[in-house]
């Protein structure tokens, strides 16, 4: 079946995975393109219609009220109350209204028909509630309420209306996320603990590393075989004793027991052992010429170290610094079990987790809160890709 | 505000303080033993050789302090603490373990990470092969590589709220019509005419609908990993087989995958550990309702659940490091193997 033309290459083959890679790339991207294109849309509208409709005008029955006599004038002999019942700005309008306190019908037939218990009015169309009086609502949501004789309404009267709201994309939900729900400061604190987490585990390891491997001390294979097993260790064996251990120091000193000193070490201790993995791969994989010439010149292990292993190891370093910042942005449990879930303390994955249990329902304060909190490590993510890919690598298949 | 500042300001204290170490003990290290050298500077006899004997321990001295306080202590305290009461006070012998093993939460939980073992690590590196394969063959190979490698970025909680949105059910009430759904996935299902699901309510394929999360997720991870030990298959054996007049299946099959079947192991093994520790996406999806606690879960929940109880708590934890041991013993051979042929 092969058509091979120079230039042009088209099999049948090669048409199949042409296409299962499209259907691929399409479930994977799918969920989080529909959670952004949520999180643009209006709230009203987000629960009554799936994100792929987000183009499309949605109709949607709603509420109104009349003002009271608070704001009823004189005009050309009569009383109106007049007013908007969509408020300022807005992109609704009004397609029918009709029921509360407007005549459901003066036609017996309608009446019989229980199915109609309300009447639509058209836009526009003037209502006649008898002696004169009439009421006027329009597109827009501007109504009038006309009457010969002052109208004493001291509640404002109820109807109900069907809307049509044309798509809305706005940054509405994320400003009421950010301001409202705490999420702005959940932002910080993330970066708050993100930032030195991953700085203090780098210096730390890069030493570390260029010990375990150009420098000779009693043990140096063992300790280095511990560093590789403690590689896969759960994180769970750590966590209860570690508690009782911040919880007595804290006693001891009157100190709080969460704080963000606590996690960052925290993190560091539980990044260590890939850290070390990582740059030893690379450090030992630097040619051993550099290090002997230098000694001949007289320069001890930190000369060598600091002058020229260090500025060699920059992508390793870049490496590690992307994965290291990547999960601890991303981390859940080691913030739920270190740091407290007061509002100068929360990181976003437990405000959001805090959020799935009490807003379940609110998916404009949900998707725009995830969105928020998988930003920084997308544009990270897209920006650094390469170095994150050589880190993978660096990290899994090493001699394989 | 405040608090950018004196997260400025810890930042600069923290390196501070250890380049402050790094470069003080090697500065001490040098003036405490130094060369014997003549007045004028000449250096009579290096003495390098015996301040070599201390440097190594100050260059990894930081890190085996650390690593000792947040990992090898802890271990061993988790372990000796499965065997204690709730406060982790009095001794009761193996009775965390029996009590774990007659409970019927557990015994849930340890079903569900077999289900999780089986299929997550399987699924995640078939498609991360798939794609790996299929990207090698289209000009816009590595975009689409890109997007499928996408979630790797992506929090477990983020990916929660993601899927959830996906999963999201409206369901109708007796005798009403179906009403609009908003979730992807009932909206596919209800448009083909069938009725909306509950879906990650609905015991033991819930599981299911939490894995897809992780799957999503790790299949990035294979596939850079495989697609990187597929390049390193050789052209020559490939164009053999060819000319030979095996087709494409057959050369992938039995050619390209008992190439790089060492590192479809490593993939394996790295999700497997990850997906036995996997937590974030059942403490989000279902908090281990509806039949889908996990290990770790019910480890964070026995921790803090009714004011805590370090021992039960400490004895899953231990369960859970038990199987992560044939890992740990294959890893460090894997490393001793590498070790000799350097």
């Amino acid at each position: 079946m092969n058509t091979n033309v120079p230039g042009i290459n088209i099999t049948i083959g090669g048409l199949l995975a042409r296409t299962a890679l499209i259907v691929l790339v399409i479930l994977w991207t799918l969920p989080t393109f529909g959670l952004f294109v949520s999180s643009l849309r209006d709230k009203d509208q987000l629960i009554v219609s799936g994100w792929w409709s987000a183009l499309s005008t949605s109709q949607e029955s709603e509420q109104g009220r009349t003002a009271t006599s608070d704001v009823e004038v004189e005009r050309d002999g009569t009383y109106v109350i007049a007013g908007n019942i969509f408020g300022e700005n807005t992109s609704k309008s009004v397609d029918t209204y009709g029921g509360g306190f407007l005549p459901d019908t003066d036609d017996v037939e309608y009446a019989e028909n229980e199915q109609v218990g309300i009447r639509d009015y058209q836009a526009g169309e003037t209502v006649d509630l008898g002696d004169g009086v009439t009421f006027t609502l329009n597109t827009d949501g501007s109504y009038e309420w006309v009457s010969p004789i002052p109208l004493e309404e001291g509640r404002g009267k109820r109807f109900f209306v069907i809307t049509t709201i044309p798509p809305t994309f706005s940054l509405q939900n994320y400003r009421e996320v950010l301001d409202s729900e705490g999420f702005g400061q959940a932002f910080i604190n993330t970066f708050t603990v993100t930032i030195p987490a991953t700085i203090i585990p780098i210096a730390v390891a890069a030493f570390a590393a260029y010990a375990f491997s150009w420098m000779e001390f009693p043990g140096r294979q063992l300790l280095f075989v511990i560093v590789i097993g403690l590689l896969v260790v759960p994180l769970q064996m750590s966590l209860i004793p570690l508690l009782r251990l911040y919880n007595s120091i804290g006693e001891f000193f009157g100190v709080a027991a969460k704080s963000y000193p606590g996690i960052w070490l925290a993190h560091t201790g539980f990044g260590l052992p890939l850290a070390i993995y990582l740059l030893r791969n690379y450090i030992g994989g630097l040619p051993r010429e550099i290090i002997e010439s230098a000694k001949i010149d007289g320069a001890s292990h930190f000369d060598i170290f600091v002058r020229l292993i260090l500025p060699l190891s920059i992508p390793a370093l870049a490496s590690f610094a992307i994965f290291q910042f990547l999960w601890v942005w991303n981390d859940l449990l080691v913030a739920l079990v270190f740091l407290g879930k007061t509002d100068d303390q929360i990181v976003m994955t437990s405000k959001l987790r805090e959020l799935l249990g009490s807003r379940g329902a609110n998916w404009e304060i949900l998707t725009s809160s995830a969105f928020i909190s998988i930003l920084v490590p997308l544009l990270v993510f897209f920006s650094l890709q390469r170095y994150f890919v050589r880190g993978l690598l660096a990290g899994s298949v090493k001699g394989g | 505000m405040g608090q950018i500042i004196s997260a400025l300001v810890a930042i600069v204290l923290g390196v501070g303080a250890l380049v402050l170490y790094f470069f003080g003990s090697n500065l001490i290290l040098d003036t405490l033993i130094p060369d014997r050298a003549e007045p004028d500077g000449r250096v009579l006899e290096s003495r390098e050789k015996d301040r070599e004997r201390i440097r190594p321990w100050l260059f990894v001295g930081p890190a085996l302090i650390l690593l000792g306080i947040y990992l090898v202590y802890p271990a061993i305290q988790t372990f000796i603490l499965s065997f204690r009461d709730s406060d982790g006070e009095g001794f009761v012998g193996i009775r965390n373990y029996t009590w774990a093993l007659e409970n019927p939460e557990f015994r849930t939980s340890i079903r569900n990470n077999i289900l999780w073992l089986l299929i997550v690590p399987f699924l995640s590196t078939v498609f991360g092969l798939l794609v790996a394969v299929l990207a090698d063959r289209v000009s816009w190979g590595n975009f689409a590589k890109s997007l499928i490698f996408m979630p790797m970025a992506i929090s477990f909680v983020g990916a929660s709220v993601i899927w959830k949105f996906v999963y999201d059910a409206n369901l109708p009430n007796p005798g009403q019509p179906i009403p609009n759904q908003i979730g992807t996935l009932n909206a596919v299902i209800t448009s083909l005419g069938f009725q909306p699901q509950a879906w990650i309510t609905v015991p033991v394929w819930n599981n299911i609908f939490l894995m897809i999360i992780l799957i999503w997720i790790q299949t990035g991870f294979a596939m850079v990993i495989l697609s990187a030990a597929l390049r390193g298959v050789p052209d020559e054996t490939l164009e053999a087989a060819r000319i030979d007049g095996a087709n494409e299946v057959r050369i992938f099959f039995n050619i390209m995958i008992p190439q790089i079947m060492s590192t479809i192991l490593v993939v394996l093994t790295t999700i497997t550990i990850t997906v036995l520790k996997v937590f974030d996406i059942v403490q989000a999806m279902t908090n281990g309702q509806w039949d889908t606690n996990v290990l770790a879960n019910l480890m964070y929940n026995l921790m803090f659940r009714g004011g805590g109880d370090f021992g039960r708590s400490s004895a899953v934890a231990f369960v859970l490091m038990i199987a992560v041991i044939p890992i740990l013993i294959w890893n460090i051979r894997r490393f001793q193997q590498e070790e000799a042929m350097r």
